[in-house]
């Protein structure tokens, strides 16, 4: 069957540097609902981007029905009849839903400029009637709920002569039941002759509503598949997977005392969707414990929650017996946390400060760094930062340059050498290779080793399996906010039956991830 | 000891010319320069009558007459001071202007101590600069405070307040400081103790001039040497970062306003008693706005104020010189200094340089990581 849309070969680098897709092929038919999974910064949306003008390649191109095309903006795309639906809506909402419909292509009254409201509530009525999406033309969007303003986006799009439908992550808003809604309504849209891409994370929705998937990870296009000739295992590899396995030396554990207890912990994000939901786990001196889960899973929030960047709505946290729940990031550090924070570029270091600026920014005002008068002793800081740069194999011209000009692999070595040196009891670490070279990852997962074995706790988050697996002592799985399982035993489980746990088709007992409580 | 100084000196000299994140901004800088005065000239040649002279007058009027070059040392300070104050606040990402109120509030709470306050000589200036930075720096503190209460934007709301405090200073000059004897506009004279020395006989160049020279050099040793001058900055070059690290940010923005606010009330003190015999001005100066242009020529770091200021006051006392001997007028210099800012102005310029270079370093090292991989195969 000939494509509609066709991505060939496509690059785009962003103005930062970042390879956000690398030569990728993609290819929609007409008529389908095609998937298109993959993690956080897999590179879908900068993708999706490109296909709606929003980006311009950096090389590459795009075929429409065989045809080269060039968008200089969405407009174009709009034109040529590719609408798309953002994660966040685009929408006035002090203005009627019909007001939004029409909003830069409004109907007028006959022989004047003036806008004509009750046409536009006409063609919302009829569009809504026609597509069998119902939406209240005359109430205010502020008034109406979150699936409804995205029927409106949809609407919106049709409105303009979109064909192909693109939807970026749409179900991510919506609750069990409107998501059932959504995909009854797409499918009758398909039959209408509609072509929809359909964002997604999460594997269960698209085995019921697509008809083919492609599965992007790290930039890259992995493969399409018929969505009947294959199952959730293989996709979940292919999104999660990592060609390079790497096997890490480590003895058993013997976790000590316990050093963090996380009880009860809750948050709600702004589109009051719980993102962590009553999460209690207790870890050990000397024991790595690794968290798991598809992004998005509240992973993140947890993290947060422990490092003081956001606040829980319920329990308490204790880090080396002190009590800090909700307290600032200052104090939970003094309290003995670390933090490898999840990201690198926008909250674990300050891009344009020096690398040694960024090395001491947790311990520049302790006595050995900072004398009598508040002058800094700027030679215990070069030979602090030296020692750092050398231990942690930073490669760079000189302690004084910026992290910014540092590559990704040394930009997460100044992270992770500022906070494995900040003689923290705790260790919280985020993602610690996310976007790092092979060569860098061993090197990294070597001194996380070390600081298990030095007798700190770690707590270990990332979306990179095969990693939290080789690491870990013991495993918690989360799904939708809540721990799902709890694995004493890191090597007894194997990442197949992790992804059943992970994707929510599987829950322990209550009993079983108590356990993690140590009480 | 001093040896290992000296090289880091020179290594931190040569990290400019290797560092491509340090070189791009300074030669920015230095176009900005060079292109503004050659923009300069081609006016001058596109309006005059005799630009050879008037081009002459512009280019080496500061350093041809010995009184205008001290001319231009007096026009160094205010904007020293002002261009300081905008340093410390550019440092801690914020773009605050109160700097403007700071200065003429610190101007006006000298004059009431210049008049009122008998103190013996030296003491007397000094007095009336500590409480007059004090007043400043609790006047600069005011947006902090907005903007972290509140998140009212702290431009819109410096500029407002300036507005406020310009007609409370006029109000308490007005009705509490007026020489009612006087037929313009002016405050009671000052006590002859307020006076600041005079460097040089019979020119005008004060020892306020050794005062601004002071604060660059405590401003610079606060910005880069102390604890405080490592929070600001650090909490400028990512304030999400400085967080997570465990500092204060909103604390830091805080004392950061309050400092810097002290300085331009200090600047203020100092015009008042080196300048003037009592306050007189008919209209706010706007100092802050020249200390917007000082501060961004230096790259928001102290030590390089001085020489911003004098390249800013060079081209005013040019300029000026040039319009009494010609025919062109004064107010050409705003169109330099709009230009200048312009480019300055124009991070893009920086990131496009920027982008293009991190998008081939980015492309080349795909290449190689893909023949990596065919190899492999």
């Amino acid at each position: 069957m000939n494509a509609l849309l066709e991505a060939v070969r496509l690059t785009k680098v962003y103005s930062n540097g970042t390879a956000a897709n690398k030569r990728v092929d993609f290819s929609v038919r007409p008529g389908e609902i095609h998937g298109l999974v993959g993690e956080n910064g897999a590179g879908k949306s900068t993708l999706m981007k490109v296909l709606y003008g929003e980006e311009s390649p950096t090389t590459g191109s795009i075929l429409l029905e065989g045809k080269p095309v060039s968008f200089s903006s969405s407009e174009d795309a709009i034109r040529a009849g590719i609408g798309m639906v953002h994660q966040h809506f685009m929408l006035v909402p002090s203005l009627s839903l019909a007001e939004n419909l029409v909003l830069g292509k409004e109907p007028r009254r006959k022989g004047s400029r003036f806008f004509d409201l009750e046409k536009a509530v006409r063609i919302t009525e009829e569009l809504s009637a026609r597509y069998n999406l119902k939406v209240h033309a005359r109430a205010r969007v502020v008034d109406v709920s979150v699936s409804m303003r995205q029927k409106l986006e949809i609407l919106k799009t049709l409105y303009r002569g979109a064909h192909i439908l693109i939807l970026d992550e749409p179900t991510a808003v919506l609750t069990p039941q409107e998501t059932d809604e959504l995909f009854v309504e797409l499918s009758e849209l398909r039959k209408q002759g509609c072509t929809i891409i359909f964002i997604s994370h999460k594997l269960g929705e698209v085995f019921r509503l697509c008809d083919r998937v492609s599965v992007m990870r790290d930039g890259r296009m992995i493969g399409t598949h018929d969505v009947g000739d294959v199952d959730s295992q293989t996709i979940s590899n292919e999104m999660v997977g990592r060609e390079v396995k790497l096997g890490v030396d480590k003895s058993p554990a013997q976790p000590g005392e316990a050093v963090l207890l996380a009880r009860d912990l809750s948050f709600v994000d702004d589109f009051d969707i719980k993102m962590v939901d009553r999460v209690s786990f207790t870890l050990r001196r000397g024991e790595v414990l690794g968290v798991v889960g598809v992004d998005g899973n509240g992973q993140t929030e947890l993290v947060q929650i422990l490092a003081g960047l956001a606040k829980t709505l319920t329990g308490k946290v204790v880090v080396c017996g002190k009590d800090v729940t909700n307290a600032s990031p200052g104090t939970i550090r003094k309290a003995g946390m670390a933090h490898v924070a999840e990201d690198r570029m926008t909250v674990g270091t300050a891009l344009p400060a020096s690398i040694m600026d960024n090395l001491i920014a947790d311990r520049y005002a302790g006595k050995a760094f900072t004398g009598p008068g508040g002058f800094m002793r700027q030679d215990a800081m070069r030979q602090e930062a030296r020692g750092i740069v050398e231990r942690f194999d930073i490669r760079c011209s000189s302690e004084l340059q910026s992290v910014g000009s540092l590559s990704g692999g040394n930009m997460q070595k100044v992270v992770v050498g500022r906070e494995f040196t900040a003689e923290a009891e705790l260790l919280v670490i985020s993602q610690p290779t996310r976007g790092v070279d092979v060569g860098a990852i061993e090197f990294l997962h070597k001194r996380i080793i070390e600081m298990r074995d030095a007798g700190k706790a770690v707590l270990l988050v990332s979306s990179d399996l095969t990693e939290v697996m080789s690491l870990s002592d013991s495993l918690i799985v989360m799904s939708s906010g809540r721990i799902v399982a709890y694995f004493p035993d890191a090597a007894a489980v194997t990442d197949k039956e992790l992804g059943l746990y992970m994707l929510g088709l599987k829950s322990q007992g209550e009993e079983e991830i108590r356990m993690v409580l140590h009480d | 000891m001093t040896s290992a100084r000296k090289r880091g000196f020179f290594h931190s000299i040569g990290l400019y010319f290797t560092d491509r994140d340090k070189l791009e901004p300074a030669v920015i800088t230095f176009f900005a320069v060079v292109f503004s005065i050659l923009a300069g000239v081609a006016l001058i040649f596109l309006v005059s009558k005799d630009p050879v002279t008037s081009t002459k007058n512009f280019l080496l009027g500061p350093v041809l007459r010995t009184y205008n070059f001290y001319y231009l040392m007096i026009a160094m300070v205010p904007i020293t001071f002002t261009g300081l104050a905008l340093c410390i606040v550019y440092q801690a990402k914020y773009l605050s202007l109160i700097a403007d109120s700071s200065f003429y509030m610190g101007a006006v709470i000298a004059t009431a101590i210049g008049i009122y306050l008998p103190l013996p000589k030296g003491l007397h200036p000094a007095v009336a600069m500590v409480v007059a930075g004090l007043g400043g720096g609790f006047i600069g503190l005011l947006p902090a405070i907005l903007k972290i209460k509140w998140r009212a934007n702290e431009l819109v709301s410096s500029l407002m307040l300036n507005y406020v405090f310009y007609f409370f200073g006029s109000f308490i000059i007005l009705y509490f400081l007026r020489d009612r004897n006087q037929s313009i506009l002016a405050s009671l004279p000052f006590r002859p103790t307020f006076a600041l020395t005079k460097l040089v006989p019979n020119t005008q160049l004060h020892t306020g001039f050794i005062v601004a020279a002071v604060a660059v050099v405590l401003v610079s040793l606060f910005i880069y040497r102390t604890k405080w001058g490592f929070e600001i900055r650090l909490s400028g070059a990512n304030p999400r970062f400085a967080t997570y690290a465990g500092l204060s940010v909103s604390g830091i923005a805080l004392y950061a306003h309050f400092i810097s606010g002290f300085i331009a009330g200090v600047g203020g003190a100092v015009e008042m008693s080196g300048l003037y015999r009592a306050f007189i001005w008919q209209m706010d100066p706007s100092y802050a706005w020249d200390g917007v242009i000082v501060a961004m020529l230096a790259r928001k770091n102290p030590k390089f104020v001085p020489l911003s200021a004098f390249f800013l006051a060079y081209l005013r006392v040019g300029a000026d010189f040039m319009s009494r001997r010609g025919d062109v007028a004064f107010e050409f210099i705003t169109f330099l200094q709009g230009l200048i800012i312009l480019i300055l102005a124009s991070d893009r310029l920086v990131n496009s340089f920027r982008a293009r270079r991190l998008r081939s370093d980015a492309l080349k090292s795909e290449a190689l990581a893909r023949k990596a991989a065919e190899v492999l195969e």
